[in-house]
């Protein structure tokens, strides 16, 4: 309970990574707040349901509050004039303010346990953190955002928080580089996908490092794990390096 | 000034000839040396010209005006445009790309592409062709500046352009001249805001204009990222070097082929060149390593 998980993808898609831990937390019975930047409501909805979960049902018994980002932005730019009791998420968007403020007090009321809630944990998964960036929140902006949300639901509430980054080697992104190398610091485990770095394979799509990060105050050795992985239409398998399916 | 859609067979059929007549000139001799490769498909070159797949244009020929007045037909010029409507709340964006974002969710919800109106059933897609976006013509100063003034318009109006179309029954193209972008930054977010992206990249004025490797071909066709929507998987192709040629009548893309080294002095610096060249490479084989460190035989 309690630990911030960051997920990292390199030359490769780590989505995959995302629709993972979003069919496990559901199916475990927490309460989930998807903050989902980069894609549509039915995007997650039809992998979601390869993978045995349904979103649509979640969402109707409250177990899953789902911010579509895309919708929510387009309701901001061209919608009516909003109430005042009820901002949108994205109101940084309109340029009246320039801290995820409005985004937070979303992630915080959707996760507060309400009367008769019976759920376990609560727990926070945004795709992707990257996005705000290219949208206009600085760096320092986004990464306040994500503290007060691990205050809140890591420390207040006990839940956990996963969060999804991308990031190129040799990128020149340096406001991205700058928010993926202090939330990695931060981070209890670290989820980190990347593309072969010999190139393009039919049979092993990629590799992840997992770091677990045993203590943060004491400088003990994070411990380091690397699998090799492929992905399948309705699941992804791992196996040790240079052991795929198609060598053996 | 498009190019003439060809809508009648008699091309493809000779196409068709054309390829009959190839493959009739191959034996199947049986190989003795490199018998291991006795049993892979041939490589081809350009799709088969059996499968019919899209739209085939004459690019020396105009489309027919009757042609395109048939169709309904929308067009955005900027400099003809109305200001911008300061009704509208504050956009935080560059005005043109405002203007732009604002006529395109016009035309789709009073056309009817969103499924607003159940009266109003779009027998089709709603095709959406954005031209040099980024460009000073829109405005924008992110092609001609190293450190643009607002370098996230940009990034800011990709986002509401996916919104707007994942709403909606339209799909969108869009070019942009990456080569004018002076801050890699931002073409590193325009790529993670897309879903497929295709890079074009010419050989005039290049040094590869003289290398011999390409000398069939005007340019190369680099594939960045393809869509990976509504499911874990995504139908990455075996082939990752595709190069394009501008025929007189045809634009056509090929896969590229290393020519077999047949030199008689393979000296070292040659070698180099061809592993440079060669970085972007794989067989269709298998996978070859194409990092930093390359595999000499």
């Amino acid at each position: 309970q309690g630990k911030f998980t960051l997920l990292r993808d390199t030359r490769t898609d780590g989505s995959f990574l995302v629709h993972h831990f979003l069919s496990f937390y559901l199916r475990a019975g927490c309460k989930v707040c998807f903050v989902a930047l980069l894609q549509s409501f039915s995007h997650y909805s039809i992998v979601a349901q390869k993978l045995g979960v349904s979103l649509a049902a979640a969402k109707e018994r409250g177990q899953l509050v789902f911010l579509e980002g895309l919708k929510s932005c387009l309701d901001l730019l061209f919608g009516e004039e909003e109430q005042p009791g009820q901002p949108s998420p994205l109101q940084f968007l309109s340029g009246s303010s320039c801290d995820l403020r409005a985004l937070f007090d979303f992630v915080r009321v959707s996760l507060s346990a309400a009367a008769g809630d019976s759920w376990k944990g609560p727990m926070l998964l945004v795709d992707d953190l990257s996005v705000l960036l290219s949208l206009g929140a600085a760096p320092v902006a986004v990464l306040d955002f994500i503290h007060y949300c691990r205050a809140c639901v890591c420390c207040q509430l006990k839940g956990n928080v996963v969060v999804l980054v991308h990031s190129n080697e040799d990128s020149e992104d340096e406001e991205n580089e700058l928010l993926v190398n202090s939330l990695c610091h931060h981070s209890d485990l670290i989820l980190w996908a990347e593309g072969l770095a010999t190139g393009f394979c039919k049979d092993v799509h990629g590799q992840i490092k997992i770091i677990k990060r045993l203590s943060l105050r004491q400088a003990e050795q994070d411990v380091v794990q690397i699998y090799q992985y492929k992905i399948q239409d309705r699941n992804v398998t791992f196996f040790a390096r240079g052991l795929s399916a198609a060598v053996l | 000034e498009l190019p003439a859609p060809l809508l009648d067979d008699s091309y493809r059929k000779e196409l068709g000839d054309e390829a009959a007549a190839v493959k009739s000139e191959d034996f199947q001799d049986s190989m003795k040396i490199a018998w291991r490769y006795q049993n892979l498909p041939k490589m081809e070159t350009s799709p088969t010209t059996y499968t019919k797949f899209g739209h085939y244009y004459d690019v020396s020929k105009k489309m027919s005006p009757e042609l395109c007045q048939s169709v309904k037909l929308h067009s955005f010029y900027l400099p003809e445009e109305l200001p911008f409507e300061p009704k509208m709340k504050t956009w935080n964006m560059n005005s043109g790309y405002a203007r732009l974002l604002q006529s395109i969710q016009r035309i789709i919800s009073q056309e009817g592409f969103d499924g607003s109106d159940p009266q109003k059933k779009p027998r089709n897609v709603l095709r959406i062709g954005i031209q040099s976006l980024g460009s000073i013509l829109w405005g924008d100063d992110v092609c001609c500046s190293d450190a643009p003034e607002d370098p996230q318009s940009l990034t800011k109006f990709l986002y509401v352009l996916r919104g707007l179309l994942r709403k909606s029954l339209s799909a969108c193209i869009i070019t942009v001249p990456a080569h004018l972008i002076q801050n890699k930054a931002i073409m590193e977010r325009v790529t993670n805001l897309s879903d497929m992206v295709v890079g074009l990249e010419s050989f005039i004025g290049s040094e590869r204009e003289t290398n011999p490797l390409y000398k069939d071909y005007h340019g190369l066709v680099h594939v960045h990222q393809i869509p990976r929507l509504n499911s874990l998987i995504c139908d990455v192709s075996d082939t990752k070097d595709l190069a394009f040629r501008l025929k007189r009548k045809q634009f056509t893309i090929e896969r590229l082929h290393l020519p077999p080294d047949l030199s008689d002095t393979v000296s070292r610096a040659s070698k180099q060149d061809l592993a440079g060249s060669a970085k972007l490479l794989s067989s269709g084989c298998g996978a070859m390593a194409i990092g930093k460190k390359h595999l000499d035989f």
